[in-house]
């Protein structure tokens, strides 16, 4: 049995004639220590997915249960980074992290706590940056520090909704860098080298929200395309079975990755991901940024 | 600079002129124009006393009248004749304890009000029909309640200043971002935690501009409150000089009265700045 899964989950939001249908039929199943990314459209309802996961809110119909116990709300077992940061404006980076290690740690003395907490935010690389206000830092810090207060949890499962959908292009493939780093490092994951990272949040379980498809490729193990909303629904899933690390550079030039990514976009372009296809192409190239005359010509030719 | 190379002194002598000139424009403006505001408005207060009103003391007979109490605000010459300081003193301590009492009762209000719905509907519309009472017609409840008029006193400073301290504090709960909720509840911080760590600070803000809301109000109500309790104080020094027929202490004491307020408002206004800037 799958370690996260998803049975029959339909969401909508208000009532009568104003209701929208959000998500339709959500089947999904993510194996213990496997990296899932779901890629769709902006306002397909992929944060209500990740929302209903992490409990935040319950489904209409359905069911999804984590290691074999139904959610029904909120838990420790997993770790939420969301869109827009959420860091409390009024506690420096150090005192966010702390607030997820003293709720992991209750007990533990202080000082414990604050060496742990300084530990999450070495692994981001904010070491520096402990004293500040997150007002005080850039866009892709304040992820780091939202990220490393999530792990600071030390969660079964990540759920990662849209992490660097903020970013400028530079901060963001810096960061996905570090996201695989620290959250792709897993060993039962089917594709994954089993010894190439040994971190301590090496194997954890990871759902990731984005809408660019390079960057599911270069992150997870599964891709799963989410059709156009309303009434969104997860399309066929892809394995990416490249070896890990993925090196961005080369990746481009991959045979793999151009067959991967040509199947996620044909899915999101295509008559199964519902919308009106014209309507659909001119808001393809927000979704999915071309990164090099090569592979755009490749998209084309597959479109 | 005129025996510099003169070609380059007229054009720097223009260009520092300019700045300066404006400088001391600005300068007037803040310090010269409120100045004139102050002498056009004793002037008219002059001519008023001379013409139509002859009752109304002139400038220069209230300062002569007033100059004993204001030389020396701290004196006590007896219980009804003493410095206009002590009186503004009196005032103000049984402000701040009406007022301490307003935001006691008023904060905790305003966060059940901000949290519940249940709460803010069924107690909303008591709020809209009590919060525009006068602190005149709360007095003689407070007196058939207490039987004294020091609790009647400190129960209408509180009744009346606490509503801009329920009313904001009500609106900044409402408006923490469900993000910082959200926060909360993906950690499964506790109840005490989630309201010291995310409400309270979320909400400091608004609250704050409540807190000087009712400050003032609280030094609004108290003259009306020592006018017809007779307490000592700023108040029933204006009350008592009106019937002993001496008017120009009731031109000191409106004076003393606006000064304070506005000092006391600053102060708040101080505090909360810095507070939005942490």
């Amino acid at each position: 049995m799958a370690f996260l899964s998803l049975k029959g989950v339909c969401k909508g939001y208000g009532v009568g004639d104003k209701r929208t249908d959000v998500l339709d039929n959500i089947d999904l199943e993510v194996s213990r220590g496997e990296l899932v990314a779901i890629v769709g459209y902006s306002g397909a309802g992929k944060t209500t997915l990740i929302s209903m996961i992490a409990g935040l809110i319950a489904p209409d119909r359905g069911t999804l249960t984590l290691d074999g116990r139904p959610i029904t709300g909120p838990g420790r077992d997993r770790g939420v980074v969301f869109q827009n940061y959420s860091l409390l404006p009024w506690m420096t980076t150090r005192d966010n992290v702390l607030l997820a290690v003293e709720q992991r740690m209750p007990d533990a003395p202080r000082e414990a706590r604050l060496a742990e907490a300084d530990r999450f935010l070495a692994m981001v690389n904010l070491s520096a940056a402990r004293d500040k206000r997150p007002r005080e830092l850039s866009g892709g810090m304040r992820q780091r520090v939202s990220l490393a207060r999530a792990l600071a949890l030390d969660p079964e499962v990540l759920l990662l909704d849209e992490p660097l959908g903020a970013l400028d292009a530079l901060t963001r493939a810096t960061l996905q860098g570090e996201l695989e780093r620290l959250c792709a490092g897993g060993d039962n994951g089917p594709g994954k080298v089993a010894d190439q990272i040994s971190g301590k949040t090496a194997g954890k379980t990871v759902v990731l929200i984005t809408n660019d498809v390079d960057e599911g490729i270069l992150l997870a193990d599964r891709i799963i395309p989410l059709s156009h909303g309303p009434r969104a629904t997860l399309g066929p899933a892809v394995r990416v079975d490249i070896e890990r690390p993925r090196d961005r550079k080369t990746l481009q030039h991959d045979p793999r990755w151009k067959r991967i990514r040509n199947q996620v976009i044909e899915y999101l372009l295509g008559p199964g991901s519902r919308g009106g296809r014209a309507h659909v192409v001119a808001a393809a190239d927000n979704v999915v940024p071309f990164r090099s005359p090569v592979t755009a010509a490749a998209n084309r030719g597959a479109a | 600079m005129s025996s510099s190379s003169p070609s380059p002194s007229p054009s720097s002598s223009s260009s520092s002129s300019s700045p300066s000139s404006a400088i001391w424009r600005g300068r007037a403006q803040t310090g010269l124009l409120p100045l004139a505001g102050v002498v056009l408005m004793l002037i008219l207060w002059a001519i008023s006393s001379k013409t139509w009103s002859r009752n109304l003391p002139s400038p220069g007979k209230t300062w002569e009248v007033s100059k004993p109490y204001l030389t020396a605000p701290l004196a006590k010459r007896g219980e009804l004749d003493q410095g206009i300081g002590r009186f503004a003193w009196y005032s103000l301590w049984l402000v701040a304890k009406g007022y301490a009492i307003a935001l006691l009762v008023g904060t905790p209000l305003g966060f059940m009000l901000g949290r519940s719905r249940l709460f803010a509907k069924s107690f909303d519309p008591i709020i809209q029909v009590l919060r525009p009472v006068s602190p005149l017609a709360w007095l003689p409840l407070g007196l058939v309640l207490f039987e004294k008029s020091q609790p009647a006193a400190l129960f209408t400073i509180a009744i009346c200043a606490m509503w801009p301290t329920v009313l904001n504090t009500a609106l900044g709960v409402r408006a923490i971002p469900q993000d910082y909720l959200n926060v909360a509840r993906v950690l499964q911080l506790s109840r005490s935690k989630t309201f010291f760590k995310i409400l309270l600070p979320a909400t400091l803000p608004y609250m704050f501009t409540g807190f000087r809301l009712s400050l003032g109000i609280a030094w609004l109500v108290i003259v009306a409150v020592e006018m017809l309790t007779g307490s000592p104080g700023i108040g029933g020094f204006l009350w008592q000089e009106y019937n002993s027929l001496i008017y120009e202490h009731i031109i000191l004491c409106i004076l003393t009265i606006g000064v304070v307020g506005f000092l006391l408002d600053r102060a708040m206004n101080a505090v909360e700045q810095r507070l939005r800037a942490t």
